[in-house]
This record gives structure tokens, sequence and C-alpha cells, in this order.
């Protein structure tokens, strides 16, 4: 952690913020709605025993589970326990050109051959069984991540079930999605997958890539690795032919040595920018096919006509969903003058209702952080903003003693040139600013090398869009935030990627069209 | 009887509707296919290239904002000034290339045909290509594309010409600006276009074209950080793989057009789906209620 005083604590496990000389913070000492204390909740754990999870884990090739190359395995913890969970295999290069060639073999003689007809019928089958095995796979998600059960079973698994359902009836129409032309699959797809949505990452990856007929190897994040490979499972259970997708679980150098591979023909990824530059460097003139989808640092704003209580809500769906750990978070909030007070206020009275601890809990908005760089990654950029000068609003929450954990936080006074208003934070961190006119609000928002989201709020239809037109980003939630659909694209522009997936602009990433 | 002396004119660069030389006062000698001396033109520079970033950048506002009708208008305005002046046109492409009148009107009709079928386009891609998405829950959610911004188009050097035309047109009929590097070895055909475009509606700066040696613009096109995309028809896999080298540094989007020479004279040069490569997809979504 490269703070610069250690005198100023900043979220410790049990003061969260206290005013410090020279530095003002803020901390919400009184609270209005006194949900948090006065009305203790009590516990509503999700059943977990029921589910086990095996002491380890090995990777999934040619349709087995299979020892890695290396004999090496590494620990999956639980970050709001740090307890072990697992052991999962340390997949090497050995491994991924097995993947490959399983991959290869896998196209050349069953999948690239079949009727899109039949395919697509294996993709209704995988979404059937994802839907019986919903709870668990949303438990496990949930230990493994941090992610609070009610996201998890109510968000990331209807999701992941509804894009292999999506892509299931595209793969015997897919002539149809591109006028004139005939499209034929790529061949094999080297997928690399991050740790926030890591079972809803993986259905955007493999359900298109497969409906189209290409195979895979996909690569999970290092710190969720258990819901990919419960999800190898319902691939053999589905008798989804031996090859068409393997999964190699590692550290980085398993995602290079995938994107390396002479014989993979394309490369998807999502991850932070400055991965995605690297990878994009290493298939410069290999005719491998890449898309990004990278960073962001979304701004959601707020017009003084806005609908300023829906606002809210949009505000704390669009940074505290998922702990933000999100790369589309509105994590840059740009209020009107006039309306900047009243919704400080409000935002400081809603943050303190959000109930942050074991994310098994029914009850629990806020989880566990995913893991312990990624917290101190968060507790150095909320630092740099507090040096810089912004004013630091937490909530007043008891952290668990053990375990990563970072309450809700926003900082007010933000000025452009803040670290906090310029780079990623991946946390439940907003950063607050001010515009007065239209044209200054997408001035600000456009301020930034990302392009990935944003969101626009006000009552007037004509504003709406006119700013959605000028927003440089992907995706452009107006008066809503956060949302998510198989049948809509998502992607950024500038360097937050390029390339979509979901819907019928996403198909395009796994169709060669001659 | 006395002879008549020929006037000789350097050709210029075309930067923000304008017609500067080169900032460095160079040029190169055009030479025809016999080894004769034709005319001299602008050879830019680094500092050129740039000044034609800011031009293209400061035209993609107003272009990008252009109704998809209008756009089609004064692309559609364009073609008719190219068939105006096709002679000089056909004249110019004979005596660089030695194609022969035939060859030479062979391309240069089928240039002014390429434009018209795109700026057919202009406010239709839309329409194929954007989509209204049934989402799951209770919104309105629509896709469509957007020009991505600035785009720098590398023309191959045969048809020099035709292939020019079929890359820039879908570049900019979805609203970008594009910077072009015309042929190094014929750049009178596309220097006189740029004469020709200047005449039509097209606002200044939406097309700029450079002539030059193109190996010297590989790494500034590469490393410039406000180019949004390159359209690379060069066909060159060394200069493609320098090129593809600026996705690193701030993702620009990269799109190879390698055809043969009798491609370019083919269907197969009129591909829509080239408008996709520099275009953006947004997706917004809206609540539905009451």
């Amino acid at each position: 952690m490269k703070t610069k005083s250690n005198a100023l604590k900043i979220a410790g496990r049990t003061s969260p913020a206290r005013p410090q000389n020279g530095h003002p913070v803020v901390p919400l000492r009184e609270r209005r709605l006194n949900f948090g204390t006065k009305w203790d909740y009590a516990p509503a754990p999700e059943e977990s025993k029921n589910y086990v999870i095996a002491p380890r884990h090995e990777l999934f090739i040619n349709g087995k589970f299979v020892k890695p190359h290396s004999g090496k395995h590494f620990d999956s913890i639980n970050p709001a326990t740090e307890d072990p969970l697992t052991e999962i295999a340390l997949g090497d290069e050995v491994d991924v050109d097995r993947a490959v060639k399983s991959a290869r073999r896998a196209y050349e003689k069953v999948w690239s051959k079949m009727p899109g007809r039949e395919r697509g019928k294996y993709l209704y089958r995988i979404a059937r069984i994802i839907q019986e095995k919903s709870r668990e796979l949303a438990v496990l998600e949930s230990l493994d991540g941090g992610k609070p059960i009610k996201e998890t079973r109510d968000v990331d698994l209807p999701l992941v079930a509804a894009h292999f359902f999506y892509h299931a009836g595209w793969a015997d129409k897919l002539k149809y999605a591109f006028p004139g032309k005939t499209p034929q699959p790529l061949g094999v797809a080297g997928q690399i997958i991050p740790w926030n949505f890591p079972l809803l990452m993986a259905a955007w990856k493999i359900a298109p890539a497969i409906a189209c007929g290409n195979t895979v190897v996909i690569k999970p994040s290092k710190t969720t690795s258990i819901t990919l490979l419960r999800l190898a499972q319902i691939f053999q259970e589905a008798e989804l032919p031996e090859g068409v997708v393997n999964v190699v679980t590692g550290v980085g150098e398993t995602g290079t040595a995938i994107v390396k591979h002479p014989d993979v023909n394309k490369i998807a990824f999502t991850g932070s920018t400055e991965v995605g530059k690297q990878l994009a460097q290493m298939v410069v003139g290999t005719g491998k096919r890449i898309t990004l989808e990278l960073g962001g640092k979304a701004a959601n704003i707020i017009f003084e006509d806005a609908p300023i209580d829906q606002a809210i809500e949009g505000i704390i769906a669009g940074i505290y969903f998922n702990m933000g750990h999100v790369c589309c978070a509105g994590s840059r909030l740009l209020v009107q003058e006039s309306v900047f007070p009243t919704v400080v206020r409000k935002l400081r009275d809603r943050i303190q209702t959000l109930r942050l601890g074991n994310p098994l809990d029914k009850n629990t908005d806020i989880g566990a952080i995913n893991n312990k760089p990624q917290l101190e990654k968060i507790r150095e950029l909320v630092q740099s903003g507090v040096d810089e000068g912004a004013q630091l609003v937490q909530t007043r929450c008891t952290l668990p003693e053990r375990g990563y954990w970072y309450p809700p936080t926003f900082l007010t006074g933000v000025t452009a040139s803040h670290r906090v208003a310029q780079e990623e934070i991946f946390g439940p961190v907003l950063a607050v600013m001010t515009f007065r006119t239209p044209e200054e609000a997408v001035e600000r928002a456009n301020n930034t090398p990302y392009g990935l989201s944003a969101g626009v709020w006000t009552d007037k239809g004509s504003k709406i869009f006119k700013i959605v037109n000028q927003l440089r980003a992907g995706v452009v939630w107006a008066n809503t935030f956060n949302k998510f659909d198989p049948t809509s694209p998502f992607g950024g522009y500038k360097e937050s990627g390029f390339g979509r997936e979901g819907g019928l602009q996403g198909l395009a990433a796994y169709c060669r069209l001659d | 009887m006395s002879t008549r002396l020929d006037v000789k004119k350097t050709y210029k660069l075309f930067i923000g509707g304008k017609f500067p030389r080169s900032e460095s006062g160079r040029y190169l000698p055009a030479k025809s296919p016999a080894g004769g001396h034709l005319d001299n033109f602008a050879h830019a520079s680094r500092k050129d290239f740039r000044d034609a970033v800011v031009a293209a950048r400061a035209a993609v506002n107003g272009w990008s904002k252009a109704t998809a009708y209008n756009r089609g208008q004064i692309l559609y305005r364009a073609a008719e000034m190219l068939q105006n002046r096709a002679g000089e046109l056909v004249n110019e492409v004979a005596r660089s290339t030695g194609a022969g009148a035939a060859g030479a009107k062979r391309e240069v009709t089928l240039a002014i045909d390429r434009l018209v079928y795109f700026a057919g386009w202009t406010d239709k891609y839309q329409q194929i290509f954007g989509s209204v998405n049934p989402v799951a829950t209770s919104h309105f959610d629509f896709t469509t594309p957007e020009p991505t911004g600035v785009v720098v188009v590398l023309a191959p050097d045969e048809p020099s010409l035709l292939a020019l035309v079929s890359l820039v047109a879908p570049v900019i009929l979805s609203g970008n600006a594009a910077i072009v590097i015309a042929s190094e070895k014929f750049p009178l055909p596309a220097a006189t276009f740029a004469e020709i475009l200047a005449t039509s509606d097209l606002p200044g700066g939406v097309v700029n074209i450079l002539t030059g040696k193109r190996a010297e613009f590989i790494s500034h096109i590469a490393g410039h950080l406000d180019v949004n995309a390159i359209v690379d028809g060069a066909g060159n896999a060394e200069l493609s793989a320098k090129l593809q080298a600026g996705t690193a540094i701030n993702l620009k989007r990269y799109a190879s057009r390698s055809l043969t020479t009798a491609d370019w004279f083919a269907t197969k040069a009129e591909n829509p789906y080239w408008i996709l490569d520099t275009v953006e997809f947004k997706t917004a979504w809206h609540p539905i209620g009451v």
C-alpha cells in the first residue's frame, strides 16, 4: 500500500473515517435514517452447506478434468473470510497447447461440421441445466468472489442462462444476421475473463463463440475459477462434444500463452486497459482477430430536471452494484450545480442504508472486495483523492474482522485532474463533480481516454436524445443504470476497447464474412 | 511562328479545404512510366500530417452532425463534379500510369459510380446494421452506429484513384473525417481528385490528402493519439505491422484492405460492411413506464 501517511486511516477495520488535521474528511456520525443500527436485521444466510466444493480442481481439457503439466495448484480463498475454499490447477503453456489442440480437433472433426440447428440444441441444453443449478452456482459465485447472493442469484445467474438461451437460437440463423454474406466460424477462440462477473463473463464469451461454430480455450481469473469449472461439469452433463470448450486455469502467464499460441484464431479479452493494450501488441502481424472489453470511468450526469429520487437509486446502482467491481460503473457523478446540495444530502442518507457483510446473507448489499491487491488499490486511490483535496464521505459501518472489505464511499470537491476522476478505481467509490450547462456536462463526461458507458438523468425527452447522442460511450443508460441483456450489445469507444458483446452486433466478433 | 511554353504546376497538399505546400518546403518529381518528368508534387512531412489531423478533428464535429440525407447529397454532388471533370482525371491517370485512354476512362468512370454507390448508403446503413433490442426488462433499448472520428486511409498504388475513392467513401459517409496518404507511385490523380473535391460541397477538412513517401508517415500515424482508426489499403505487410502497433498505444481501430488490382474493379470493393470498420455502436437504454 503506497499511502503517503499512516496517520490518516481511511476505512480501517473498525473506524471507517475520522477527521484529520488538514484533511477535510467528513464522516457520517449522525444518521437521519437509522435502519442500520436501530433496527438490526436478523441474519438471513442462504443455505450453502448442501453444496460441496471439491478440495482440488483440475483443468478441463478435451472433455475431461486433467492434472496440470506443472503438477502445481494454488489456493482459491473466500474473500469474505480469507479461508481457503479449494486448490486450483496452475496451467502453463504445455496445458494451453493441449487445450488448443483439443479445441482444434473438436473444431475440425465435429463442431464446424455440425449443422447450426444441432449446435443450437446443445446451447439450449446448457441453458436449461444452468437454470436448474442456478442456486448452487449463485452460492458458489458468492463464496468464491465475495459478491452478495442477492446479486448472483437475481442478476448474474439469470443472465448467464439467458446468454446461452439467446445465442442458442442464433446458431442456425446466422445468415440473417449478416445480409448479403455467408458467415463462417473463425476457428479456435482464446478467451480471458476477469474476476468481477466470473460466470457471466464466461457466458458472454462462450455462448456466442460456440453458437457461431467456433471452439474455445478459456481462462478464468486466478481468484475466481470455481464456477467456470462447475460450468465445465455442466458441459459434460449436456454431452457437449469433447474439446468444444476447454478451461485452463492459472495466472497471467497462462493467459499470455493462450494469446501467443499460433493455432488460436481469435482472442477475446475482458479486463484492464493496461493488459488489453499488451495483448493488442502481442497479436500484431499474426492475423489473429481480437476484441477487447476494457476499463471505464463512466460519467453519470444528473440534470436539475431529473427525477431526483430515482436518480439517487440509479447512482447507488451505478457505483455500489457488485462493490463497484464493474467496468461500466458510474464512477464519476456529474451533478448540475442547482441540485448539488439535494443530491449530496440524499446520497449521504442513502449510502447509510446499504448493508455490508456476509455475501451469503440475503439482505447484504455490499459484499467483500474480491482480492487483497484490489482492496489496496482502492485504499490508495481514495487516499490520493483526500490528499488532492477532495472531501471524503463514508458510511459508518463496522467492517468484519476477517476478509477484504471497503465501505460505500463518495468524494465531493473532486476536480477533473484528480486521480479519482481519471483512473478506474474498480471499487465502491464515487467521485462527485458539478457542472452548470449541458455543454459542460458533455465536455466533462467525454474528458477521459475511456468510453465504455455513461448515464444521463432528466425528465426531458429531447434532452436525453441530445445528450445520449453527444456522449462518446458504447452504452448509455438514460434514467436507469447498469442494465444488461443478452440481446443488447455491450462494448466501448476509445480506450475502453473494441468490438461488441451480445446482441446482433456481438455476433460479428465470432464470424468471418468472405 | 513562336511556340508557346506550357505552364507547369506543382501539385500541393489538401488540408482543411485549402491547398498548402508542405511546411517542409520539400517536393518530389512525378514521373511518367517512360521515365519522363511530369510535374512536381508536395512531399508532405510529419508536421503536415499533424496539421491534417487537426483539420480533420475540426471537421468531424460538423460533418458527423450533418443529416444523413445531407451527407448523401454532398457525396452525390462530389460524383457530379467528378463526372464533369472526368476528362481531366482520365488524362491524369493515363499520363501517370500509362494505362491508356480506355483503361484510364474505365478507372475514372468506375470511381464515379462507386461514389454514387456509397452516397446511397449514408441514410441506409443504420437501418441495416443498427437494431432495436428486445430486452427482457421494461426498457426501450436500441443500438445505432456512430462515426468513430478521425480516420487515416492509406491508398495503394494501383489503381491509385479508384482504390482511393473506394476506401474513402465508406469512411466519410458515416460522418468521419479522413486523412488520405495517397499512392506514392502515382500521386497526381489523387492530387487532381483533391482539386475537384474542393469545388464540391464537401466541408473543408472532411477529406485531407497528403502526397509524399508513405513509409515516412507510418510511425506518426501509429503514434498519434488523436487518430481513432486506420484503414490500410497499402497492402504492405511490414508497414501494416507497424501501423497495428498503434492499436497498442491508444487502441486505434485497424482495418486491412488487401485487394488485388482486379478486385478493386470488382464488386468486392463495394462492400457496405467496410462502413462498420470506422463506426462505433452505441446502445441506449430507457425505462418504459408512466
